[in-house]
């Protein structure tokens, strides 16, 4: 006699639970705040002397003031970010521009595979060149409708969301392309020159 | 320098633990002066910015960064760009 056969009960379509547990990576809590943290003084720039530039190995360095940026293709982008002080959020809204756009008002010099992200205040962070590009990384000045609030990094702020979120620079200001690796602020004093937060790349030898 | 005045900043006594820990003894009255425009003050009056992933401690004059301390679940590390500052010990 044949096996009855059953079909599975339909329940919808609802977030099974742990979903988002397993978007939080390892060592980390989730949060529904927005926690500040700042090495420095947030800068206030006036927004007729801001400019973002990028420079170094490029065959001419470009700059865009404010406006002319704002006319750049824009993007939402929503995102799980996390702090290496162990906080993770998640689905953070973003407005701002890829470093896809910005990479293509400049032409490359074959050498460039690191860049410098350069803030206001002389914060620096350092990231490879191939970590950057393909939709990973954006230039932001849009959060959750509204202008990105100063103490949040406006009114711009370099969002490289695979990366522990030392690597998104505030008030950032510009890109520099090198072909060397040069330790930015935390890089060069313990924190890991890459740190992706899936492997918990914290530290620098720990 | 209101700016520095928001609710993230403390004086340079929240780094006394750490910076005996390194040093060994109490750096809260050491003078350090500021390697960018030469302002003198105790290490305890400096500005300290410790919502961050270290301990920043920036001169009151200008906000220059003149000490840096890391703290990992294995070292201490300190970073000291002012002048007058004891050289730190090694840190291992």
């Amino acid at each position: 006699m044949p096996e009855k056969f059953v079909t599975r009960g339909f329940v919808g379509r609802r977030e099974p639970a742990g979903t988002q547990t397993k978007r939080i990576p390892p060592g980390q809590h989730l949060v529904k705040d927005f926690p500040v943290l700042s090495a420095g003084p947030t800068p206030r720039t006036d927004l007729a002397k801001w400019t973002f530039r990028i420079e170094g190995l490029v065959k001419e360095p470009v700059s865009w003031g404010w406006n002319e940026f704002q006319k750049l293709p824009a993007q939402d982008f929503v995102k799980d970010i996390s702090c290496v002080t162990k906080w993770t959020k998640l689905d953070t809204r973003w407005r701002g521009v890829s470093v896809d756009i910005l990479l293509e008002q400049v032409e490359l010099d074959r050498r460039a595979a690191f860049v410098t992200a350069f803030s206001d205040g002389g914060y620096t962070t350092n990231i490879p060149l191939p970590e950057l590009v393909n939709g990973q990384a954006f230039v932001a000045y849009g959060y959750d409708g509204k202008p990105l609030a100063p103490e949040h990094g406006g009114p711009a702020r370099l969002v490289v969301p695979h990366l522990y979120f030392w690597k998104s620079a505030k008030w950032v200001r510009g890109l520099r392309l090198m072909d060397r690796d040069v330790a930015g602020f935390w890089e060069s004093l313990g924190y890991n020159n890459h740190g992706d937060p899936w492997k918990e790349e914290r530290y620098t030898g720990d | 320098m209101s700016e520095l005045m928001d609710e993230l900043v403390l004086d340079g006594n929240a780094a006394a633990g750490a910076l005996a820990e390194i040093y060994g003894d109490d750096m809260t009255t050491v003078l350090a002066e500021c390697a960018s425009c030469g302002q003198v003050d105790p290490i305890g009056g400096l500005v300290a910015f410790v919502h961050a992933p270290g301990i920043v401690l920036r001169c009151t004059a200008c906000a220059t960064v003149v000490i840096r301390i890391v703290q990992t679940p294995k070292r201490t590390l300190v970073d000291v760009q002012g002048k007058r500052i004891p050289a730190p010990p090694t840190t291992t």
